[in-house]
């Protein structure tokens, strides 16, 4: 029998796989298609203090195994997400993540704080990555100082632990870990989209109109795969992976890097049932390389060093 | 509720130029589709042509367990749907969204006007209103001969005026330009095509009642991604292609 539980601050999962925050909207319409008591947890989509109607469209475009988008964080407002959206997840027995945006350190805080009057959460996505909105997102997710800023104030007002979401669109994503494990994140989630862009021939013009998005899909796996390898070794706080997940191989590869529980996004659009598939591939493919359990394999590519030829 | 399912090519053939007639046949879910309504096509593999491609439902045959869909050769996905071959699976998310609502309204004369490859909807809609007792007259347009299709299949079921923009064949113009030159009588209208076509048809029949269907680029195709909205006529309101739509009242979103 292969142990498919992981535990994280705040998390007890019975397996490590959860949809992505704005790939499974606030769940309802995956339901319609399979039970979600099967996942693992799941990572809402952002809130916002007001509602926000996102950016015009089209709003994603294919790209060589990936997919750019640029959504623009729409959502009804904090308010009307605890109201509307959560109860009809209350109804499962699976951990939500709530994802947490905003365009300043203000509205971070104000939208953690709404959500403490709700216990049908059990962790906060702290969202300084988006890449797809004029104001705030990505600036606090380049620069460590403003990360700190916005991770310390949000960890004082949150009731749950938070996993603050990472931006792969930096030069020293090391750098950025250690300011936010500093400034009190329990976790991290990794990694948020490579910003893109693609010109559309014909009529001469980037494709999306918001001319940039966010690059997502297998093009990205092996930067993700990258930087939490190399993040695993600069922090202690636990790390949830994504980033072209497709297959439970490609959430051995995670867990091997250092993930200790992995968030699937893009592959729900090509396979609404990938989330189910992989949970249910996973044993066999744990058993295939040698492992017991899911813990057993967290951050074991780094055990051992490379012993290549050398020419020294 | 959407089914994903495998369902195995059974038919195709090239109906115009780039233009290709496919039927798939599949389970019992086909007896609940409805004109207007699309099937969210997987034509790629984990790395390439990633996202599903939305196809509209141009006919569906009950008893043979069949669904018809036609498609223009445009892109990369859909030009490797187009190499599927009879005999192989297409995994297909049916019946995705929603279609005309023609329970709900009564009419005894009914308009539909399609351009191009938004045609092919309105022909399982034009005989489901056939069945109701209720007269079709259509109005298609296309960009030259070479793409004409279905002109003997609608004229099956009413009258059928086809419109050309170069004037190879049929009228000279566009679809609104027929609506000009041809006094039709109807109830309702019914329209799928680009967008810029549906602007020109429901700004020349806004004191019409009707319904159209619009196209956008998708992700998920079931309504959790967000990527393929539209405006609607109230402030800061908006509706999703894929789940609330395609088919919209005309007034209600704003193109």
């Amino acid at each position: 029998m292969i142990d498919l539980t992981t535990t994280l601050p705040g998390l007890s999962l019975k397996n490590p796989i959860m949809p992505a925050s704005g790939c499974f909207g606030f769940g309802k319409e995956y339901s319609d298609v399979f039970d979600l008591n099967q996942l693992g947890a799941i990572i809402i989509k952002a809130a916002t203090k007001e509602g926000r109607y996102g950016n015009s469209t089209p709003r994603v475009a294919e790209t060589s195994a990936g997919m750019l988008n640029a959504i623009g964080l729409q959502n009804p407002g904090v308010e009307n997400i605890i109201d509307n959206e959560l109860p009809f997840l209350a109804k499962y027995d699976v951990p939500i993540i709530a994802n947490v945006a905003g365009s300043s350190v203000e509205e971070y805080v104000e939208v953690t704080k709404a959500f403490t009057r709700t216990t049908a959460i059990q962790a906060i996505e702290l969202n300084i990555s988006c890449p797809n909105v004029k104001e705030g997102g990505i600036q606090f997710g380049t620069d460590p100082g403003l990360a700190a800023e916005v991770t310390s104030q949000v960890k004082e007002a949150s009731h749950v632990p938070v996993y603050v979401k990472l931006s792969p669109n930096v030069s020293n994503i090391g750098v950025m870990a250690k300011a936010v494990e500093s400034a009190g994140a329990d976790g991290l989630s990794m990694i948020n989209t490579l910003t893109g862009m693609q010109i559309n021939l014909s009529s001469r013009k980037p494709l999306l109109a918001n001319k940039t998005g966010g690059l997502s899909g297998p093009a990205i796996k092996p930067v993700a795969i990258r930087m939490i390898y190399e993040v695993k070794q600069q922090v202690s706080i636990p790390i949830i992976g994504m980033g072209g997940v497709m297959t439970a191989e490609d959430v051995l590869e995670f867990l091997l890097a250092g993930a200790s529980a992995i968030a699937v996004g893009t592959a729900n659009f090509h396979n609404p049932l990938v989330c189910p598939e992989i949970i249910e591939a996973l044993p066999s493919v744990l058993k295939q390389y040698g492992f017991d359990s899911v813990e057993d394999a967290i951050g074991k590519g780094h055990e051992h060093a490379y012993t290549g030829l050398s020419r020294a | 509720m959407i089914n994903k399912e495998w369902m195995t090519i059974v038919a195709k053939e090239q109906i115009a130029k780039d233009t290709i007639e496919m039927t798939l046949s599949g389970s019992a879910v086909i007896d609940t589709a409805e004109p207007g309504q699309f099937v969210h096509i997987n034509v790629g593999t984990n790395n390439t042509n990633l996202l599903r491609r939305p196809i509209s439902i141009a006919d569906v045959n009950k008893k043979e367990q069949t669904i018809t869909i036609i498609f223009k050769i445009i892109g990369t996905g859909t030009d490797q749907l187009s190499k599927y071959t009879v005999g192989q699976e297409l995994d297909v998310l049916v019946p995705c969204g929603q279609g005309y609502p023609i329970s709900k309204v009564t009419m005894k004369k009914a308009l539909v006007i399609g351009g191009g490859i938004g045609v092919p909807p309105l022909y399982y809609l034009a005989k489901q209103l056939q069945q109701k007792g209720i007269e079709v007259t259509a109005v298609i347009g296309f960009q030259s001969e070479e793409h004409v299709f279905y002109e003997s299949k609608f004229s099956e079921i009413g009258s059928c005026h086809v419109v050309t923009d170069d004037g190879s064949y049929g009228f000279k113009g566009y679809v609104t330009d027929v609506l000009d030159q041809v006094d039709i009588a109807y109830d309702y209208y019914f329209s799928c095509g680009p967008t810029g076509m549906l602007k020109a048809v429901s700004k020349k029949l806004e004191d019409k009642k009707g319904y159209i269907s619009i196209e956008q680029r998708m992700g998920c195709g079931i309504g959790a991604c967000y990527a393929c909205v539209v405006p609607t006529s109230e402030p800061n309101g908006f509706k999703k292609i894929c789940k609330d739509g395609p088919v919209f009242e005309a007034k209600e979103v704003v193109l």
